[in-house]
């Protein structure tokens, strides 16, 4: 940790060059799935760009804005939130700015009185992800590898977001294992919860202990503690956001990737090209925003016949032949 | 030396020596992470009291430190340990939220923000008379179920907001009347545009110089403090303990609760769910550096929110761990003093 480069090393001297800035959520570095897809984002930003970069992790809620405006007052050309929670904060700094580029990732809609849309200031691209279609298709991959007829979902924090990842799987699990039984836990109910492995190894035991057998985590650094049960008792987790094979190899039936670097990378370049426009952007499994990992690093875990039939129904799905839900029906 | 002078003296070494040890330390520190100790205490003193922006989020900071500072204050000078800020914090500000979305969007401005920052205090005091009462009634000792109440606050506060008040796609309320806002200092200022420093800033005087005037001035603050001394003492001498402890936690309560009167009302306009990251808990720093005195809460508060900001600014220096090492070191050495010096009272 110590011996990791200050961010202003990491980047060229300050000169004509767009500089990218960034800003995790509190304690979101170092989770090996969303956050760090961000950063990986922005180290392929540094490393083929060739764009100076800075990173702040702030440590309290109230300086998340605090970090953005610094980063846009010292003139950096994209300013970039990681996390829903920035949405306003985002807002709030991008017009005092308005010659700067901001990106929010997870950014949440808003709906004015009237039920339309509030589209985010002209300056700002807010990048969502369409989570449910990813899950959909690792939980449709779990309902044909679960031994058990058992499989599980630990989320993090119970929030709207993490339910879309739930909503997904519970549907794809449903659609190749009808019969299959679904525990679904949450960590926890505050931000708190996406880093607590601690209490997703209890989690995870306790759910591995009841039968089921493959556990699919959306849960940032909590996951990992699931990680920690499937390797102690022999079972199956799947990954979220980064590919998380190597947290635990041999126990990672497959990842739900999504695009956090790629959408980071893409918006930087826009700014560097000079096209950049803001907007809404919605990344799915069309736009290669989410998709299931499957190489030779876990092919050997995956049921005969189980590529074909996920990638089948991904391809349903991008045809529109299949509708994925956001919300959890079943109750808990 | 007069024993005036002395104590006085004893007061600002701790401190002192606090500041200097955390300084060295971070040199280290600094250097151990391969950055250079000047140029980021530069940064940091730039990024803070070096401009506009900087001292106006340092005020901002500092604002909700003094109320939770004065939370921990308020009950230690009536020997108890208050560990519930956090909880009170959240107590407060759910309640500032969620009053101040449902008051009429006409409501005069200053029936708007009385009736919040009435609602903050009650709500935070209430929390706070919890454990209180507890420990008077019962002996059920304040520092486990004023710890306990933090979780339930967190807990009651993510369920009624995510699943009652929060607004689609988020974790906060919905907003609160135009009334009952504050104006931020940056409409006034200039050089503060930008920051969220807002007019709550002018409660911290008052509230500061109300509670050393109620524990030094008054037959309830008498009381207080002679709970504190001993609470055997008091009781045998009439005091009735298990009502003055109830008070001095309510009172702090109260005070915590105060904290969402700068960020809901000063700051974001709703009732964000986790926002309070860790203030309660500061509270005890500052209290305990300012050794519970009132007037030294303010010093106190500015010296970690500055500490706090400062950690913004140099956060893409160092990592920011380090910050959080400087505020720990800080902590522990003033405790430690303070601690020192308090036997030495004792054994004058």
């Amino acid at each position: 940790m110590l011996a990791w480069p200050g961010g202003r090393s990491l980047g060229q001297a300050p000169g004509s060059a767009p500089r990218v800035g960034l800003v995790f959520d509190v304690g979101g570095r170092g989770d090996k799935s969303f956050n760090d897809a961000a950063f990986r984002g922005l180290m392929r930003v540094r490393d083929e760009l060739h764009m100076p970069v800075e990173y702040i992790e702030p440590g309290e809620g109230a300086d998340r804005e605090s970090a953005l405006r610094m980063l846009a007052a010292e003139g950096f050309s994209l300013v970039v939130g990681v996390g829903f929670i920035f949405t306003d904060d985002v807002n709030n700094v991008a017009v005092d700015y308005p010659h700067t580029a901001f990106a929010c990732v997870d950014y949440a809609l808003q709906t004015g009185p009237d039920g339309a849309v509030v589209p985010p200031p002209a300056n700002v691209v807010a990048l969502k992800f369409r989570e449910e279609e990813g899950s959909y298709l690792v939980g449709a991959l779990a309902g044909l590898s679960t031994k058990t007829h058992a499989v599980g979902f630990v989320g993090g924090m119970d929030i709207p977001l993490i339910r879309k990842f739930e909503a997904g799987y519970r549907a794809g699990v449903a659609r190749t294992c009808p019969d299959c039984r679904m525990t679904a836990q949450y960590a926890g109910v505050t931000g708190a919860a996406f880093k607590d492995p601690g209490k997703g190894k209890e989690l995870g035991l306790g759910q591995y202990g009841s039968g089921v057998d493959i556990i699919f985590h959306a849960s940032g650094s909590t996951g990992l503690g699931v990680f920690e049960a499937a390797r102690e008792t022999g079972h199956l987790a799947i990954g979220v956001d980064s590919d998380q094979y190597d947290e635990a190899p041999g126990h990672i039936l497959t990842s739900m990737v999504k695009g956090v670097d790629v959408s980071v990378y893409d918006v930087a370049k826009e700014v560097l090209d000079g096209h950049f426009s803001g907007g809404i952007r919605s990344l799915g499994l069309a736009e290669d925003g989410v998709a299931w990992v499957h190489d030779e690093h876990n092919a050997a875990l995956l049921p005969t016949g189980a590529v074909a039939q996920v990638d089948a129904l991904a391809e349903a799905i991008k045809r529109g032949e299949v509708t994925v839900p956001t919300t959890v029906e079943v109750p808990k | 030396m007069s024993p005036k002078l002395a104590s006085l003296l004893d007061r600002l070494i701790a401190p002192a020596l606090a500041l200097a040890l955390a300084m060295a330390i971070g040199h280290v520190l600094i250097l151990v992470a391969g950055a250079s100790p000047p140029e980021v205490f530069g940064a940091l003193l730039a990024g803070t009291w070096g401009n506009g922006y900087g001292i106006a989020q340092v005020l901002f900071k500092a604002t909700p430190l003094v109320f939770t500072g004065l939370a921990v204050a308020i009950p230690y000078r009536a020997g108890l340990f208050n560990i519930g800020a956090e909880g009170q914090v959240v107590a407060g500000a759910l309640a500032a939220g969620f009053v101040g979305s449902h008051l009429p969007t006409a409501a005069p401005a200053l029936v708007a923000v009385t009736t919040c920052v009435i609602a903050a205090f009650m709500a935070g005091a209430l929390w706070g008379a919890l454990p209180g009462w507890l420990r008077g009634r019962f002996g059920a000792h304040e520092v486990i179920t004023s710890i306990m109440l933090n979780f339930i606050a967190m807990a009651l506060a993510n369920w009624v907001v995510a699943d009652f008040l929060a607004q689609p796609q988020t974790l906060h309320t919905a907003a609160i009347v135009d009334g009952a806002r504050l104006t931020r200092l940056g409409s006034w200022l200039p050089a503060f545009r930008g920051s969220a420093v807002n007019t709550a800033l002018f409660l911290v005087p008052v509230v500061v110089a109300g509670t050393a005037w109620l524990l030094n001035r008054t037959a309830t603050g008498h009381q207080l403090r002679s709970v504190g001394l001993g609470a055997r003492v008091a009781e045998a001498s009439g005091v009735p303990v298990a009502r003055v402890q109830t008070l001095a936690m309510a009172l702090g309560g109260g005070m915590a609760g105060m904290v969402g009167v700068n960020f809901v009302q000063g700051y974001k306009g709703y009732f964000e769910d986790g926002f309070s990251g860790g203030v309660g808990f500061m509270g005890i720093a500052v209290a305990m550096l300012a050794r519970a005195e009132p007037w030294l809460l303010i010093p106190a508060a500015l010296l970690f929110a500055t500490l706090s900001q400062g950690g913004l600014a140099i956060n893409a220096l160092v990592p920011k761990e380090i910050v959080d090492v400087l505020v720990a070191v800080v902590l522990v050495v003033a405790a430690a003093a303070g601690a020192r010096s308090a036997r030495r009272e004792e054994g004058s």
